[in-house]
């Protein structure tokens, strides 16, 4: 056991909470030193409240189900907990049998509305006091819960309508009293040009003001969970691709580095400095497509060009490197699928060079542009404490004044040896929002440059023969390595029986895995916790009350990427 | 044939040239007009003025957006008036993962469209569910509305999409028939459009 969850044990004996069922609690760390509390159903809630009030862990950062079919209370709740002050973490963990259900969380942490309700889509799990216990992702006429393993990954189920307007009565502390006043409905999506698509707002209009507003999401729901669970390991990494297409290695990057932290295999050198150099060049070109797409949205169309062309530049730099533009799909479970071709990170530090020169450019256009401060300044503002309260991480958590910045925090790869510094905001709006992003490029390009003068020699992924796929020349060209190839994609790579809860700083803020291993070649269990999921909640909050022009600002500034928000 | 543009006026043709006079104003007439069909002329002008409703769900409409950006410019051939109303669009690009939930969004946005109306389903989600064979995803837009392209990748590349819409513009052009559009009818699973409207 961790001296941190010996502290917590501590801590809790000393608590209020159900002494008598304490010897009960199982506390233990797994083999890759993750902390966990498995604790009867009965006293979740009052667990959760206890490290919440003591301030030990602040931010509910994922609550998701799991499904056992072999065990006899075949379900679980886990909740991970992450405290912004110290950055440990916490994972808990509920066990229910069929039909049984367990206290909601909403009401110690917010944030827990939509996680809940996702977990009752996906496993049928009970949240008892849950104000709005609906489906969340699969259409409302979807009959049982998929993520179920008796339920089969491609049993489609046809929906015959869109939901009219509709409401969360959990939002109903905000509103006004309507009383002789006539709300206009107002339906925006999911086919509009500011909700990029697949995001519906649902709103009633007092004049121009937003009297009440909800979001369905949901419209690209495409069961990457399921799929993950249906796919052997490496074959996961494509459909992470496509979670925040963004910047899509990024999530190949946190995807591999958990496996690789189950397996316990450490990658070497070169190929984290050339994962890091992808992150940092996705990172950039992501907030290039959420400036420029909140530009747009604001109508500010020159912006969005510019930036295209740098973002292009950088497509250019990912064609030369594996000859995919977008879905690069470049990293593999234990390294890179191949090594840079000679002169690449020259050809890196040359686009940087240039890209420098478009974000002054950009900069120059809109920075100081009135209008754009106008639509922006003093919109969607939020506090720090609600931002933690809603789970708020990334750009921005930062433009609140909250320094967390898991690359600072807890330094993965090779960030501890780069120089560059995390820029934080103070009133959380989208125009600190907008500034956090721009200077975050600056500090990626630094970081980007730092990597490309000072790329470590040696390979670029390990060889061992039960996580790696051998070389071509060896497959043709002896028994050895044709055996090895066949073996490794019969068998698949296996990592040990277990689970794991890791977590990378994503373009949007924290991007976590929990991936459960039954030491099969496939993943028992594979949730992605996606950064935008946690700000979008908040959303209908953030707009009620305000302007209907600036939900199309706060919207944009929010970057929700449907392909990791509805997975 | 008659002139259509002047119904009264039968057309000069060679054929019903007789007499000298009528032979030196066609020859005359080469030099500031031309003879063509009329479904040729507003085939050609059709191709090449579409204004395409891009219903971006997922990674393509990112792909997308590069096809309308600055590098490869969807200008170029006459294409790039977005509109995000249907009303006045007539080129639907259906970029990125349709979803069961979505799909009904979908029928709905092809119905508003005015004739004539042009569907390209670009990239492996759109035309076949790609590689989600899972429970939620709609296995290829052609379940729901009729496509005339189907472009390949995941995604395509701007290239590619560029080459589809260059295959749809050589379709208008030789007026290629459309049964899949002539005889579509809307899914039976889905609910008539009445029944959408917010009470």
């Amino acid at each position: 056991m961790s001296n941190t969850l010996e502290s917590l044990r501590s801590d809790l004996s000393q608590s209020p909470v159900s002494r008598e069922r304490f010897a009960n609690y199982k506390f233990y760390s797994t083999a890759v030193r993750d902390d966990v509390i498995e604790v009867p159903k009965d006293d979740i809630v009052a667990v959760l409240r206890f490290f919440k009030e003591t301030g030990r862990f602040d931010i509910l950062m994922d609550l998701c189900g799991a499904h056992y079919p072999e065990r006899p209370k075949p379900f679980e709740v886990v909740y991970h907990l992450f405290s912004t002050r110290t950055f440990q973490r916490l994972r808990l963990k509920v066990q229910l049998s069929e039909g049984e259900a367990v206290d909601t969380a909403t009401s110690v942490w917010r944030s827990a509305n939509w996680f809940e309700r996702e977990a009752w889509d996906m496993f049928g799990i009970k949240f008892a006091g849950h104000p709005n216990l609906i489906r969340l992702l699969t259409h409302h006429e979807f009959q049982g819960h998929p993520l179920r393993k008796d339920y089969d990954a491609d049993r489609q189920q046809h929906c015959s309508s869109a939901l009219p307007l509709h409401f969360d009565p959990s939002y109903s502390h905000l509103l006004p009293d309507a009383k002789g006043h006539n709300l206009v409905p107002l339906n925006i999506g999911p086919s509009h040009p500011s909700t990029h698509g697949t995001l519906r707002v649902m709103a009633e209009l007092d004049g121009e003001t937003i009297a009440r507003a909800n979001v369905e999401l949901g419209f690209l729901h495409r069961c990457f969970e399921k799929m993950a669970e249906t796919h052997p390991y490496n074959q996961v990494i494509p459909y992470t691709d496509r979670l925040n297409y963004c910047s899509a290695p990024m999530n190949n990057v946190g995807y591999c580095k958990t496996v690789e932290r189950l397996l316990g295999v450490e990658i070497p050198q070169k190929a984290q400095a050339m994962r890091i150099i992808l992150a940092e060049l996705s990172r950039i070109i992501d907030h290039f497509v959420c400036i420029g797409a909140n530009c747009v949205d604001l109508g500010a169309l020159t912006a969005f060009f510019q930036l295209f062309t740098y973002r292009e530049q950088v497509y250019n730099l990912f064609e030369k490197l594996c000859g995919a533009r977008l879905t690069v799909s470049l990293t593999r479970i234990g390294g890179m699928a191949q090594d840079a071709p000679p002169g690449w990170f020259d050809d890196v530090l040359e686009t940087c060079k240039r890209i420098r020169q478009g974000i002054d450019d950009v900069e120059g256009l809109i920075t100081n542009n009135k209008i754009w401060i106008q639509r922006t300044q003093n919109v969607g503002a939020i506090s720090a404490e609600d931002a933690i309260q809603w789970g708020y991480t990334g750009p921005l958590l930062r433009a609140t004044g909250v320094g967390l910045d898991l690359r600072k925090a807890q330094p993965y790869y090779m960030y501890d040896q780069l120089d560059f510094d995390v820029p934080v905001g103070s009133t959380g709006d989208c125009y600190d929002r907008y500034l956090v992003r721009v200077a975050e490029m600056r500090q990626s390009l630094k970081i980007v440059e730092q990597v490309c003068k000072n790329v470590p020699e040696g390979d670029f992924t390990i060889r061992d023969k039960g996580i790696v796929l051998p070389e071509k020349k060896d497959v043709y060209g002896n028994i050895e390595g044709l055996m090895n190839h066949f073996m490794l994609v019969i068998k698949g790579l296996r990592p040990p029986v277990g689970d794991i809860y890791d977590a990378t700083e994503a373009a949007n803020g924290e991007l976590g895995f929990y991936l459960v291993s039954d030491g099969s070649g496939r993943p028992h269990r594979l949730r992605v916790r996606p950064p935008c999921f946690a700000i979008y909640q908040s959303f209908p909050e953030q707009i009620t009350g305000g302007l209907l022009s600036d939900v199309i600002s706060i919207l944009g500034s929010m970057n929700l990427i449907a392909g990791e928000l509805d997975r | 044939m008659s002139n259509p543009l002047h119904p009264t006026n039968p057309a000069p043709t060679l054929a019903t040239a007789t007499s000298a006079s009528d032979a030196n104003l066609i020859e005359a007439s080469k030099s500031f007009a031309f003879t063509t069909r009329l479904e040729s002329i507003i085939a050609w002008g059709r191709k090449n003025s579409m204004w395409p409703m891009p219903y971006g769900t997922a990674c393509c409409g990112i792909e997308l957006m590069s096809v309308m950006g600055p590098k490869y410019d969807l200008a170029r051939f006459g294409a790039e008036v977005v509109r995000f109303s249907p009303r006045q669009a007539d080129m639907l690009v259906v970029a990125g993962t349709i979803t069961e939930k979505m799909a009904p969004v979908l029928v709905h946005i092809y119905e508003q469209m005015l004739e004539p109306k042009y569907v390209i389903s670009m990239g492996a989600c759109a035309s076949s569910g790609g590689f989600y064979r899972a429970y939620h995803v709609l296995q290829g837009i052609d379940k729901v509305v009729p496509v005339d392209v189907f472009v390949p990748g995941c995604p395509p590349t701007p290239e590619a999409v560029l080459d589809g819409v260059m295959t749809l513009q050589r379709m208008i052009a030789t007026n290629t028939p459309r049964p899949w559009a002539e005889n579509w009818v809307r899914p039976s699973w889905l609910k008539p459009v009445d029944q959408l409207v917010v009470k």
